[in-house]
């Protein structure tokens, strides 16, 4: 057993540093798109529009039934050879859509179970005050069910935060892949990876704390 | 006195599975007249209510609300939206928006359904609170409220739609007795503006002091209606009369329908 190269860490930390925001670039506009897709087929699900309903459930089930890895080679290395306007894609793109993708399916569910748990009588007091449907989504239901699929959303959110680390793969030199050359360089594979790790962490717990405050946020209405 | 009706229904049938729960409904209400509807528990009642804005849709029957007629066989989404704006309901359970203040609870049609600034709305909804005695509680979530108080915002936001008719869905039943007195108290008020109520109760002295007409309903169907007076005191059915026997003068707040 050697002892752990501390300076050697003490270094890596600015230089990994540099590579965050692109990290949390992909996993915030991977957010950002995968919370839209998943509302609107969390709607979709609970109205059951014809036809459309059948894409949908097909959707999730492929992109909850299949591993984020392999939906990323899909993108990446193997949707170009068939759709020729796709060979410019690059692997922070390729990268973005499949945690989209991935996510809101996963997403679209808890959000779906979330609007069904509000209350019968906020449908009907909507309805009765002369509400459309989509003021009556817009204005009660989804504020009322963003409040219960909070925790999970943000669940989600960390689970994508670490899910771009398969961006290396399709090699895109961001917080993973940057150590991952590092590391091939020092040899110190135990020193670099500890170091990514403690980043990603810290990263997780900010979230965590903001989460927190979220989390009061939504139940401000719901305090005696 | 000249009367125009406020609504006028048609040949009302509902039904829940097998159960026939409305049997050919037929019925008149005259602008600004209040109508109380009795009768046991499970008769129909309040299906009656919710039908007549739709949030249960009858099997076969016409709706009409001034120029507005509405039948199940050709109702469109826009019909009953139309039909939905032209009532106001208020809940038994008080139904107010949870993730809404008070004063929202009563801008939020009044913005998105109606189309005023919100400038406007929140004085509209400012008077209203005034009136049910709740202006201190304008920045109150429900849950911070009693159900006394949630169902007089209940009330208000129904009065600020200023709809043709508004229909009151056993507003005391949820109620522990010692709000009974206040949300009755804010209903006198709303008669008191000329404002056509149809109030399904088990308060039968408010009842019997509100009324201009009370309906006698069972078994789904309408078996007799009158002035208080007449109903009251000279029911001519025998169900009105074992009913009225059971439940008293007064009336008690102990069933639901």
């Amino acid at each position: 057993m050697r002892a752990l190269d501390f300076e050697y860490m003490w270094d890596m930390v600015p230089v990994l540093l540099g590579y965050v925001p692109l990290t949390l670039f992909m996993a915030l506009v991977g957010m950002f798109f995968a919370l839209i897709f998943a509302s609107v087929m969390a709607v979709e699900r609970v109205f059951r529009v014809p036809v459309l309903d059948s894409f949908v459930r097909l959707f999730i089930s492929f992109f909850r039934g299949t591993p984020l890895l392999v939906q990323l080679f899909l993108f990446y290395y193997g949707l170009p050879q068939v759709l020729a306007f796709l060979t410019t894609i690059n692997g922070v793109t390729a990268t973005i859509m499949g945690l989209t993708l991935h996510f809101s399916a996963y997403m679209a569910e808890s959000i779906r179970a979330a609007i069904l748990g509000v209350d019968r009588s906020q449908w009907e007091a909507a309805q009765a005050v002369g509400m459309t449907q989509v003021q009556m989504m817009q204005h009660i239901i989804l504020p009322q069910a963003a409040r219960v699929a909070a925790p999970t959303l943000v669940n989600y959110f960390i689970d994508m935060i670490k899910g771009t680390s398969l961006a290396f793969t399709l090699g895109v030199t961001e917080l993973m892949g940057a150590t991952q050359k590092e590391a091939a360089g020092s040899f110190l594979y135990f020193e670099a990876f500890l170091v990514v790790a403690a980043i990603y962490w810290i990263m997780v717990e900010v979230l965590s704390f903001a989460q927190r405050h979220l989390e009061t946020y939504l139940n401000k209405a719901y305090a005696r | 006195m000249i009367t125009t009706a406020a609504i006028t229904v048609n040949g009302l049938n509902k039904s829940f599975g097998d159960t026939s729960v409305l049997k050919d409904i037929s019925l008149e209400i005259q602008s600004g007249e209040r109508v109380v509807v009795i009768g046991p528990s499970g008769t129909g009642k309040s299906t009656l209510l919710r039908c007549l804005n739709y949030l249960d849709r009858p099997e076969s029957g016409s709706i009409r609300v001034g120029d507005l007629t509405v039948d199940p066989a050709s109702a469109s989404r826009s019909d009953i939206l139309a039909l939905r704006r032209r009532t106001a309901f208020v809940f038994q359970n008080y139904a107010l928006f949870a993730n809404k203040t008070a004063r929202e609870n009563i801008t939020q049609a009044l913005i998105t359904v109606k189309g005023l600034s919100k400038a406007e709305a929140n004085a509209r909804a400012d008077e209203t609170l005034r009136e049910t005695g709740l202006i201190d509680k304008a920045d109150a979530y429900p849950a911070a409220l009693s159900g006394g108080q949630q169902q007089r915002i209940g009330i208000g936001r129904a009065m600020a739609l200023d709809a043709d008719l508004m229909l009151f869905d056993e507003p005391t039943s949820a109620l522990d007795p010692e709000w009974v007195g206040e949300v009755l108290d804010l209903m006198r008020r709303v008669a008191e503006k000329h404002q056509t109520m149809l109030i399904v109760t088990h308060e039968m002295q408010f009842a019997r002091e509100i009324a201009d007409r009370i309906i006698f309903m069972s078994d789904g169907q309408i078996v007799e209606q009158g002035t208080p007076q007449q109903l009251l005191e000279d029911p001519q059915d025998a169900r009105t009369k074992a009913f009225l026997r059971r439940v008293g003068k007064t009336g008690a707040s102990e069933g639901q329908s």
